[in-house]
C-alpha cells in the first residue's frame, strides 16, 4: 500500500468512482494549476470496492457546479491546518453554462460563436441537460 | 414600452395571445380589404438560408397583402454569409433596414440565436432545421378552429414520418394544451414519435399503431406527412420508407363524413391525387390559412392594429 501524506490546507475528494479519478483531473484541469495535486487509483472501500481519490494542497477553490455535475456523489472535504473543517455536498447544478457543449451535431452553437450556452437540467437520473437553442439533450 | 416580442417556438404566445391572432386572421378572412394598407411603409426581411418556396412566399404574399414591402434572399450563397458573416452580424445590420424578420435556417436554435441580436426587430422562426416550424402550427390550429370550430374533444390521428416531422411535433404540443384531445399516432416503426414528445403527454392522452385502416373510423382529424427525404441518411432506407401509408379514396370509406384531412405540403405520394376531390380534403385551404395566420402575426408583432 503506498501512504500519502496528509495535506495542510487544500481539498481532498474522496469516493470518486473506481477508474474516473484521471476523468475527473483532466475535466478539473488539475493538471494546468501549480499546487500540490495527487491522483490515487483503485483504493480498495468498503462501500465501493474500490475508489479512487484526489488530494490537492491548494489555497484555492474548485468550481463545485463542475464538479456536482461530473460526479453529484463524490465527497468534497475541505483541509484546514491539517484538519477536515467542512464537508461540501454537491449538486446536480439546475443550469449549467460555460461547461458542456451541445452535442447535437445540426446545433447552431456548433456553426456560430455563441457565448454563454445556457443548459438546463431536464434528467437528473441521466444527468441529462437540454440545450437553451435546440433542447437536444446533452450530458458531459 | 413594450418588450419586442419573438415567435421562436409555438409556446411563445399563451392560449389567450393565440386566440388574438385567430380572431385578427378571422377577420382578415371576412374583409380583408381593411388591412390593405396596415403594414405601409413597413419593412419585413425574408431572411431563407435553405430553400422553401412555400413558407416564403406564404410569408411574402402576407407582408404584401398588408400593404408593406419585403428585402431578403433565398440563396444563402447571394449573401454576405458566403463571405464569413457571422449570423450576429447580419441580424444586427438587417435590423438597421427592416422592421421585422422571417428567418428559416438549416441549423436547430437559429431563430433563437437570431433573436438575442434583435433587441428591436422582431424575428419569426420560419423553419430552423429540424427542430420548430412555429407558423406552419398556427397554420394547423387556424385551419382546424375554421373548420371544427374548437380546439376541445378531438381525436386526432397523426400519421407518417412521426420521427423527423417538426410540424408534427409542434402541433401536438400545441393541441396538447387543450381539454379532451386523444391522439393516435400512425407510423411505421422506424418513424415513430420520438420519446421525449411522448414524456411531454399524459399517457392516458394517446395510442400509437402502424395501421391507419384500422383507427381512421375514430378520427375527426388526419394529419397526414411526408416521409422527409432530406432527413434520412440511407437513400435506400427512404425509399423502403417513403410509400408506407398512401390515402386513398377506398381508405377513406371508413372514415367519419365531417373528418377533415389536413397535410404541411409538399405532398409526394402520401395522399392519392384522387383524394383532392373529397370535401374532407382541407389541405390547400390550408395553405390559404397559412397567409391568412402570418398576416395576423405580422400585425401582432409589430403592435399594429385596425378597428374591427
Amino acid at each position: 500500500m503506498i501512504n500519502v501524506s496528509k495535506i495542510k490546507k487544500g481539498i481532498v475528494l474522496d469516493h470518486i468512482n473506481e477508474g474516473q479519478g484521471y476523468k475527473l483531473f483532466s475535466q478539473l484541469k488539475l493538471d494546468e494549476i501549480e499546487d500540490v495535486v495527487v491522483l490515487l487509483r483503485n483504493i480498495p472501500s468498503r462501500k465501493m470496492g474500490k475508489k479512487d481519490l484526489i488530494k490537492i494542497e491548494t489555497d484555492l477553490l474548485l468550481d463545485f457546479t463542475v464538479l456536482g455535475l461530473i460526479d453529484p456523489d463524490i465527497t468534497v472535504n475541505i483541509i484546514e491546518n491539517g484538519e477536515m473543517v467542512r464537508k461540501i455536498k454537491l449538486q446536480l447544478p439546475e443550469k449549467v453554462t460555460d461547461i458542456m457543449k451541445c452535442k447535437n451535431p445540426r446545433c447552431i452553437t456548433n456553426y456560430e460563436k455563441v457565448r454563454h450556452v445556457e443548459f438546463t437540467l431536464s434528467d437528473p437520473q441521466k444527468r441529462e441537460y437540454r440545450c437553451e437553442y435546440c433542447d437536444s439533450p446533452t450530458s458531459l | 414600452m413594450n418588450k419586442t416580442k419573438h415567435l421562436i417556438e409555438p409556446k411563445d404566445f399563451t392560449v389567450e395571445e393565440l386566440d388574438d391572432i385567430f380572431r385578427l386572421a378571422d377577420d382578415i378572412i371576412a374583409a380583408p380589404m381593411k388591412y390593405l394598407e396596415v403594414c405601409k411603409g413597413r419593412l419585413l426581411a425574408s431572411l431563407f438560408y435553405e430553400p422553401s418556396t412555400r413558407t416564403r412566399f406564404s410569408f411574402e404574399a402576407a407582408m404584401l397583402r398588408l400593404g408593406g414591402q419585403v428585402i431578403g434572399f433565398d440563396d444563402p450563397s447571394a449573401s454576405s454569409t458566403s463571405k464569413g458573416e457571422s449570423l450576429a452580424d447580419t441580424i444586427m445590420t438587417v435590423s438597421c433596414y427592416a422592421d421585422i424578420a422571417v428567418l428559416r435556417h438549416p441549423r436547430e436554435g437559429t431563430a433563437k440565436l437570431a433573436s438575442k441580436f434583435s433587441p428591436d426587430m422582431p424575428i419569426i422562426n420560419a423553419g430552423d432545421g429540424g427542430h420548430q416550424h412555429p407558423t406552419q402550427t398556427l397554420t394547423d390550429l387556424l385551419t382546424i378552429r375554421h373548420y371544427k370550430n374548437k380546439f376541445t374533444d378531438h381525436v386526432i390521428g397523426v400519421c407518417g414520418d412521426l420521427k423527423f416531422g417538426r410540424t408534427i411535433h409542434s402541433l401536438v404540443k400545441a393541441m396538447s394544451r387543450y381539454k379532451n384531445v386523444r391522439f393516435i399516432f400512425i407510423s411505421p416503426e422506424e418513424l415513430k414519435m420520438p420519446q421525449y414528445i411522448l414524456d411531454e403527454l399524459d399517457s392516458a392522452s394517446y395510442t400509437q399503431t402502424n395501421n391507419l385502416e384500422m383507427v381512421i373510423d375514430q378520427l375527426d382529424i388526419l394529419y397526414m406527412s411526408r416521409v422527409q427525404r432530406e432527413r434520412f441518411v440511407s437513400e435506400e432506407e427512404y425509399l423502403r420508407l417513403k410509400d408506407y401509408y398512401v390515402l386513398d379514396n377506398t381508405k377513406l370509406q371508413k372514415a367519419k363524413n365531417d373528418m377533415i384531412i389536413m397535410h404541411p405540403l409538399p405532398r409526394v405520394n402520401e395522399i392519392s391525387v384522387e383524394v383532392d376531390d373529397d370535401p374532407r380534403a382541407v389541405y390547400f385551404q390550408q395553405a390559404k390559412f397559412g397567409m391568412f395566420v402570418r398576416m395576423a402575426l405580422i400585425m401582432k408583432l409589430l403592435n399594429l392594429e385596425v378597428e374591427r
